[in-house]
């Protein structure tokens, strides 16, 4: 089954089969030396970059704070959510996320 | 690769638009296909209509663009009387009740709540009595703006409303330019006090005098590549082009063409020509438009007025239109100050009644969403001025009344982090009650955006908020980042952002310190925005100094995440939409 994934309302929504699932304003936190130097990233999402999907996991890129130190960069791919039986379920993105590896 | 809303726009853009969405109302907002929400809702933008956010599926907020504010005698009654019947929903707003109309920073007027089903109807009322929502959002010629008071203006230079209307005619409906890389907002001003605010559009006419074969004429000079949103802000750039009245159409088409022809519609966040002005400097736009797009020699450009322009430079006369104002004939413009654009239906036919009763019926919209109602004859002043609708819309408000904007935020705009109107409303309230400014200041310009987006044009305003998110004892809230100085005139300045994510709740005791140490430090009668500018970014930091105070502010949570954050039970489970049929 094909999922239809894109970007909508300039970055503030991600669209899963024609249905805004994930929204800027929320506040995610992840470990990423990359994106800042705290230990644990506390980001507030400004914009979404990209979307794609590994498996049955929705993932993203997110432009963002970190409100803890400021700083504001672009995050590694980030699971925000799986399809199951061609329908969206949220990850809990309240809990810290783990930024995945891709090739 | 094309975009996605690239490949919807070659299937199906523009005029066409109209008939899907007429037999989409017919039949009900569950014909539209499930998997063609997307596509349909990006068209449907063409005619004014935007899908609502999460938990208000099936409402749409409506957009009629009206040139440069200009409300015929008639045609404001009709907006209230449409407001009145079709913009209710589920949600009752606890400020501004169950119906009322928006007058929004470039001169338009939104309603909420509106449903696909009364489009057609809508959209006959309006269009019976001039008016449309054509083209009022979408990737082509937005409403056009101005000086709202233009042929009637005093201090004019020269009559900017014919040309105004005649680029109106022209270019809506045009399908050579109904399908362009991204929105195409553009002004044109013919005041001296610079209230077209054209430095913050793709394209810009601003008064100015050129002498052609020996006669000095009175025209336009070009700017364009303006624009606020996405952190990316630019003043528009001078590209060397003066343009007498009847030429305006030839030049703006053919810079509208050159946008369609040049502009990036392989990313959308880099289309606006802004970034194509960047890319190939001003020079070189001028360059490719007279090659390839104007059929006449263009003059280089002419002399300007821009030393005088006062209109939100934070200093001398005529900071907004508010108050009572002479006409060139000898009647009196009044602008009214409506806090944060929004009007209750019941009021905005209470205003109709008064604008024909003391004027002449018309009424014009500020881009500070302010309303003016015109040709009021001198006799008739003070009995205007005495009535108890004025108590509420007055011609003299507190500053930190008359300098409230904000944008429409979460509780409709899928774009916006945070609640912005009805807290714009709280602030300015409580400022009012327990910040002084010095004596000499009657201007302090707060404007309030919910995102990146800038609707409420932070950047040019002394006090400049936007949306952010924070946590305060561990838990998320509604915060906003400080900017401080900005403004338009001469010497153009964006803010600079000092101070980041503040908790709302300690956004007014921050307004009342800054407020404090400008009356202590200010040098003589220096501006708030002189002030700024000479301090660095870390003294002003300091001034800001968030603070708890008595204000109390009810919507710190996530209020994105409610269907209607005014809600007794606001959780997206207990939305109400999408709505039965």
């Amino acid at each position: 089954m094909t999922v239809a994934l894109r970007i909508l309302d300039d970055g503030a929504w991600v669209s899963v089969n024609d249905d805004r699932k994930v929204s800027v304003s929320e506040l995610w936190r992840f470990p990423d030396p990359e994106f800042c130097g705290c230990d644990l990233t506390d980001m507030v999402v400004e914009g979404f970059v990209e979307v794609g999907v590994d498996g049955r996991t929705i993932e993203v890129r997110a432009y963002g704070q970190c409100i803890a130190c400021g700083a504001s960069a672009t995050t590694k791919w980030l699971p925000v959510g799986r399809v199951v039986d061609g329908s969206f379920h949220d990850i809990d993105r309240e809990s810290v996320l783990t930024p995945t590896v891709r090739e | 690769m094309p975009t996605d809303v690239e490949r919807w726009k070659s299937a199906v853009y523009g005029n066409e638009i109209r008939e899907h969405l007429f037999e989409f109302a017919e039949e009900g907002w569950e014909s539209i296909p499930e998997d063609e929400h997307d596509a349909w809702f990006e068209r449907f933008k063409w005619w004014g209509l935007y899908h609502q956010r999460n938990g208000q599926e099936s409402y749409f907020m409506m957009r009629i663009g009206t040139p440069n504010g200009v409300l015929e005698p008639g045609q404001l009654r009709v907006v209230g009387e449409i407001a009145d019947e079709f913009a209710r929903g589920p949600g009752t707003n606890p400020i501004f009740g169950d119906a009322y109309a928006d007058w929004t920073t470039r001169q338009s007027i939104q309603l909420h709540w509106i449903r696909l089903e009364d489009v057609p109807a809508i959209f006959e009322k309006l269009e019976e009595n001039g008016m449309s929502t054509q083209q009022a959002c979408g990737d082509s010629w937005r409403n056009i703006v101005g000086n709202p008071v233009a042929g009637k203006d005093a201090q004019e230079v020269v009559d900017a409303w014919p040309v105004i209307r005649e680029l109106n005619e022209t270019f809506k409906g045009d399908d050579d330019h109904s399908n362009l890389p991204r929105k195409w907002k553009v002004s044109v001003t013919g005041s001296a006090d610079g209230s077209g605010q054209g430095d913050i559009n793709d394209l810009a006419f601003e008064p100015a005098y050129k002498d052609v074969d020996g006669d000095e004429q009175v025209g336009f000079n070009v700017r364009v590549g303006g624009g606020l949103a996405r952190n990316e802000e630019r003043f528009a750039r001078d590209i060397d082009v003066w343009v007498a009245p009847e030429n305006v159409s030839a030049v703006a088409g053919g810079l509208s063409a050159l946008f369609r022809d040049y502009g990036d519609r392989e990313n959308r966040y880099n289309a606006r020509i802004k970034f194509l002005v960047d890319e190939w400097g001003p020079e070189k736009v001028r360059n490719v438009l007279q090659d390839e797009y104007v059929d006449f020699e263009m003059h280089t450009a002419g002399r300007d007025v821009r030393e005088e322009y006062t209109y939100n430079t934070g200093k001398g006369d005529r900071n907004d239109l508010i108050g009572v104002h002479e006409q060139k004939d000898g009647n009196y413009f009044v602008g009214l100050n409506v806090l944060v654009g929004r009007m209750g239906a019941e009021d905005v036919l209470e205003l109709a009644d008064l604008a024909d009763e003391y004027g002449s019926g018309e009424v014009r919209l500020s881009q500070r969403q302010n309303v003016i109602v015109t040709d009021v004859p001198e006799e008739n002043l003070d009995d205007f001025l005495a009535e108890d609708l004025l108590d509420d819309y007055s011609p003299d408000p507190s500053p930190f009344m008359r300098g409230s904007v904000a944008c429409t935020g979460t509780e409709f705009c899928s774009l916006s982090i945070v609640e912005t109107k009805n807290r714009q409303v709280r602030f300015a309230r409580w400022l009012k009650q327990n910040v002084e400014l010095p004596e000499d200041v009657d201007q302090f310009h707060i404007h309030l955006s919910g995102c990146t987006a800038s609707c409420a044009q932070p950047q040019i305003a002394d006090v400049s908020l936007r949306g952010m998110k924070t946590r305060k004892d561990g838990e998320p809230v509604e915060a906003l980042d400080v900017g401080l100085g900005g403004g338009l005139g001469d010497e153009p300045q964006f803010a600079r952002w000092v101070t980041q994510r503040v908790p709302v709740d300690e956004v007014p005791g921050a307004i009342r310190n800054l407020v404090g140490r400008f009356a202590e430090n200010r040098e003589g009668e220096e501006s708030f925005r002189e002030f700024v500018a000479r301090h660095d970014d870390e003294e002003l930091d300091a001034f800001v100094e968030p603070e708890e105070t008595d204000y109390d502010d009810p919507m710190m949570h996530n209020t994105k995440m409610t269907w209607y954050p005014y809600a007794e039970d606001d959780s997206m489970d207990a939305s109400p939409s999408p709505a039965d049929d």
